[in-house]
């Protein structure tokens, strides 16, 4: 079973695995083409990248820059500790199942010792290098646009975290010295699979808790009834990526948010709120009232509360009877008479206009 | 905060006084409107409610989640009072 699991992180040991030659006896070491280009290859796979090596930290690291490689590796654990505790740390670091680690070392002590301590990671000789990219468990069903950039992101994340930890002042402050930027648009097909990806991987933020599959959205997106929107976010860090899916049905009287998703990386900078908050002057403008379906799960009570803040109630009004009766008995429907609502300020806002079909 | 101090409207009011004052780093009086200064993030409106939910054993739910509860110290400490049968100053 543990073979079925795609590797998310692949952790490097350095002399005589990632390049030829042991830095602090020879001097000088080499990388293969072969090497390079697998690194390379792995990144575009969205494969994260981290090093547990001997040796001396800032020596080993600038070789790393002087060869070109050094911004493929996160979280690099350079030093003279075990090797098992190295690849613990980065995988604790990224919140990733062992599992989903894999560990290669030209030295088989070294493998033994990593795989003693920590069954579930995945260890391979240096010899198998050749072979890896080909092996199933490197090769991800699909590489979707966000994956390809997974590395980017992950780098802009742990800045934002080293930034917050030294800020001093009020949280609003902070955000706005994010420079946060977000986009709302329509869905395109490239958009698709990452969005799809979403409302999978965010259930604590999924206000419906149903799953749109690919087919479905793909449907949805010829419909023109419908609206499948994508809101993505940068920061002075970096991307974010795809980070909410809106799906919304248009009636005379009302628009009907079927599905909010967010992700979780986000809730800290007010996305899901700012969402909400577009929605509505949006809805206000076009002349119609929002409904949105909610079905309360375990873990979902922040989207809860952010329609609740956004203005969203449990009051009557006579625009629900436009809709068709919910498909699951569980999910109940808030309602909003929507007023014109100004952008946060804590973000710069790009969005489409819904107005008109 | 311990909840002795906070059976009271005034216990509870000074116990969000403190939380709110800590979370934003400044002094908040307690008719200050939280959302129109910008003290407040969204994110920390969600802390706010899951802090009052914890920190006096009450649950908030439904329509009394509005904005409009969340606004000041007082309109909480109102909220907070009414979900623990505490009675209450004429003026709150």
């Amino acid at each position: 079973m543990a073979e079925q699991t795609s590797i998310k992180c692949l952790v490097w040991d350095l002399d005589n695995t990632l390049w030829q030659g042991t830095l602090l006896e020879d001097g000088v070491v080499t990388l293969p083409a072969p090497i390079r280009d697998l690194i390379a290859e792995l990144d575009s796979r969205g494969i994260l990248q981290s090093v547990a090596s001997k040796n001396d930290h800032d020596q080993a690291w600038k070789q790393l820059e002087e060869l070109g490689v050094a911004e493929y590796f996160i979280l690099p654990r350079i030093g003279w500790g075990p090797k098992s505790d190295s690849v613990r740390e980065i995988a604790a670091e990224l919140n990733f199942a062992l599992s989903t680690i894999a560990f290669v070392d030209d030295t088989p002590a070294e493998r033994a010792e990593v795989q003693f301590h920590l069954p579930e990671v995945r260890c391979y000789a240096a010899e198998r290098l050749p072979e890896l990219a080909a092996l199933p468990e490197f090769s991800p069903a699909r590489v979707t646009v966000d994956a390809r950039r997974r590395r980017e992101m992950y780098q802009a994340g742990f800045q934002r975290k080293a930034a917050e930890a030294d800020f001093q002042g009020p949280s609003d402050d902070f955000l706005r010295s994010l420079e946060l930027v977000m986009r709302i648009e329509r869905a395109t097909e490239e958009d698709l699979s990452r969005v799809e990806e979403l409302t999978l991987r965010t259930s604590q933020m999924n206000a419906t808790g149903v799953h749109y599959s690919l087919p479905d959205l793909r449907g949805l997106l010829a419909d023109p009834r419908h609206e499948v929107l994508v809101t993505t976010l940068n920061d002075r860090f970096g991307p974010h990526g795809a980070i909410g899916l809106e799906l919304l049905e248009k009636h005379p009287r009302a628009w009907h948010l079927k599905l909010l998703a967010t992700s979780c990386r986000v809730v800290s900078f007010g996305a899901g709120s700012a969402i909400l908050r577009w929605l509505t002057d949006q809805a206000a403008h076009a002349g119609v009232h929002l409904v949105a379906d909610f079905r309360r799960t375990e873990r979902n009570r922040m989207m809860d509360i952010a329609y609740r803040f956004a203005g969203f109630t449990d009051e009557p009004c006579d625009c629900r009877a436009e809709l068709p009766a919910p498909e699951q008995e569980e999910i109940h429907r808030l309602h909003l008479t929507p007023e014109p609502s100004a952008p946060p300020p804590t973000m710069e806002l790009h969005a489409v206009s819904l107005r008109g079909v | 905060m311990s909840m002795d101090q906070a059976v009271t409207a005034e216990g509870i009011e000074q116990a969000i006084t403190e939380f709110v004052s800590g979370r934003v780093k400044a002094e908040v009086p307690a008719d200050e409107d939280l959302f129109a200064s910008g003290l407040v993030s969204s994110m920390f409106a969600m802390e706010l409610v899951v802090h009052l939910e914890q920190a006096f054993s009450v649950q908030i739910l439904g329509d009394d989640l509005k904005r409009d509860n969340f606004r000041t110290v007082q309109a909480m400490t109102a909220l907070v009072a009414r979900l623990r049968g505490v009675e209450q100053p004429a003026d709150a």
